[in-house]
């Protein structure tokens, strides 16, 4: 065990139905920082992160989070460990059926029994910290997917977690949203003191905000380090991703019988042969 | 042969994981409870969203009731036992089983795709990560909310239903208002009423044990929850009459 670890995952086996997604994956995250996970679309990266968050159990191997093993928690253990884990998710996944001010005080009347005016200050300062105070009574269908976000933000952060985890947070934004977003995971990050995982693969953003890096690929790391030592990887594989290659050793293709016999073949191939 | 034995345990692996589901349901019920306004919330969206259908096909019921009761009696010279004949009738059977119906189109679907949609959309998800269990803070309230407004929305029906069969037997085709009443209130006994009742409770729990289980557990795509709201009503639709074939042998063979 490694204090400076905030989680830590070793050997990590997981395998949906016969497809194996992670074979063998050991990966630590340090406290106070902001780790990007970065791989290709398909690598199981949100897989991962319901394996850390205890969604999901895996097939072999263990993982720590704060100091706890996942695997020797029940229930209520394990709702206890997600009350320190605040997570972004890919759309926000807001409560379409509340408002904005109602969406961010969710956790807090779920779980304390607070007076009304404290949840007032304490759903106002995250909506703040966010940009978002003006659009409090807002419903989440009248947010674009920018504001969505935040607003999903300022709800994960409106228990204090320790960590804070983000589904492709990037994905579908505008330029200018996108720099608000990688501001404020940066900034939530440093000003909170809490660590920071951020799955993504919009390497150019994660550069920028990112302290380490995992490119995880095949169910393994496949390279780790800092943005820059990522960069200059002589890998292959780490080059093709960093730099946005077409080819390489990720094919262009999805695999297939061959071209040309499938085209002038009688029909050998064919799905209505 | 071996497609069949598949399906058969995958049919009992089904049938055995929502026996549990409905043992969650009720186990976290009292808890549920203590939040009235979870609760009550349900209520209004399942029961009196569901109002206006239910009155006016009650009336509608009633009334054909009240014709073809009318002119089949009429043959045996027996028009005046009309109160009694829709009253039985409505309160037995068609009370019941046509609210229930209803109730799988109106109120189930909304529920499953409602659900369905919270399970595409990752909100079920974002709960379990807020460490809120969305069986507790979810489906409970819903399962409770139609549970306890099947009951209702059936004595509703019943009633608005009695009431058009007293307007088409009464004032159009000249029943006798005294006998109409009278020999409803001397052959409807307590034991009739307690069969509808019964009815409409075991009704309302298959009804939204159904609508909740198929939005839990749809697939979370677009089709998914298409398939998880059709499910629902047709699903909900054979259960009902199944049961209510089986209610009524057991107080025939009781009574």
């Amino acid at each position: 065990m490694n204090a400076d670890h905030i989680v830590e995952i070793e050997d990590l086996h997981y395998a949906r139905g016969t497809r194996p997604i992670f074979s063998g994956l050991n990966l630590n995250i340090r406290r106070g920082e902001v780790t990007a996970i970065m791989g290709p679309s398909g690598t199981g990266k949100t897989t991962l992160l319901r394996l850390i968050t205890g969604q999901l159990l895996p097939d072999r191997g263990r993982i720590r989070v704060d100091g706890e093993w996942l695997a020797g928690l029940r229930r209520e253990g394990l709702y206890a460990l997600r009350r320190k884990i605040g997570m972004l998710f890919q759309n926000g996944a807001l409560l379409t059926d509340l408002s904005v001010y109602e969406n961010v005080a969710f956790p807090l009347r779920e779980h304390y029994e607070l007076p009304e005016r404290l949840i007032r200050h304490i759903v106002l300062t995250k909506l703040h910290a966010v940009g978002l105070r003006g659009a409090a009574e807002m419903m989440p269908t009248e947010l674009s997917g920018g504001m969505a976000r935040r607003v999903a933000l300022a709800r994960a952060m409106a228990t204090d977690p320790r960590i804070l985890i983000y589904d492709e947070p990037f994905v579908g934004l505008d330029p200018i949203s996108m720099g608000v977003i990688v501001r404020l995971v940066r900034r939530m990050n440093d000003a909170l003191g809490i660590s920071s995982i951020v799955v993504s693969h919009d390497v150019q953003e994660i550069n920028t905000v990112a302290d380490s890096s995992y490119l995880i690929s095949e169910g393994k790391v496949a390279a780790s380090g800092s943005p820059d030592e990522l960069s200059n990887a002589p890998s292959e594989l780490v080059r093709q991703f960093m730099h946005g290659m077409a080819d390489g050793p990720v094919p262009f293709h999805f695999p297939a019988p061959d071209y040309t016999s499938q085209l002038i073949g009688n029909g050998e191939g064919d799905d209505d042969a | 042969m071996r497609d069949l034995w598949e399906a058969f345990t995958g049919f009992l692996r089904t049938f055995g994981a929502l026996q549990l589901f409905l043992l969650r349901l009720i186990v976290e019920s009292p808890r549920v409870l203590m939040r009235p306004r979870l609760v009550s919330q349900q209520i209004f969206n399942a029961g009196a969203l569901s109002l206006v259908l239910i009155m006016v096909c009650g009336f509608f019921v009633g009334a054909v009731i009240g014709l073809q009761g009318h002119s089949n009696l009429a043959r045996f010279g027996s028009e005046d036992i009309l109160g009694l004949f829709s009253a039985l009738s409505l309160m037995k059977e068609l009370g019941p089983v046509i609210t229930a119906l209803l109730f799988a189109g109106r109120a189930g679907t909304a529920l499953a795709s409602e659900i369905g949609l919270m399970r595409t959309t990752d909100q079920l998800s974002a709960m379990e990560m807020m460490a809120i269990d969305p069986v507790i803070r979810v489906a409970t309230p819903r399962f409770l909310g139609g549970a306890i407004s099947m009951p209702l929305l059936t004595a509703i029906f019943t009633s608005v239903g009695i009431l058009g069969s007293w307007v088409v037997g009464v004032p159009l085709l000249g029943v006798d208002a005294g006998a109409f009443w009278s020999q409803m209130q001397a052959g409807v006994g307590m034991a009739d009423v307690w069969e509808g009742i019964l009815k409409s409770i075991v009704f309302g729990l298959a009804a939204s044990l159904i609508a909740v289980w198929e939005g839990y557990n749809a697939i979370p795509t677009a089709e998914g929850v298409g398939r998880a709201t059709t499910r629902t009503v047709v699903i909900t639709a054979v259960v009902i009459l199944v049961f209510d074939f089986m209610i009524t042998a057991m107080a025939i063979s009781l009574g």
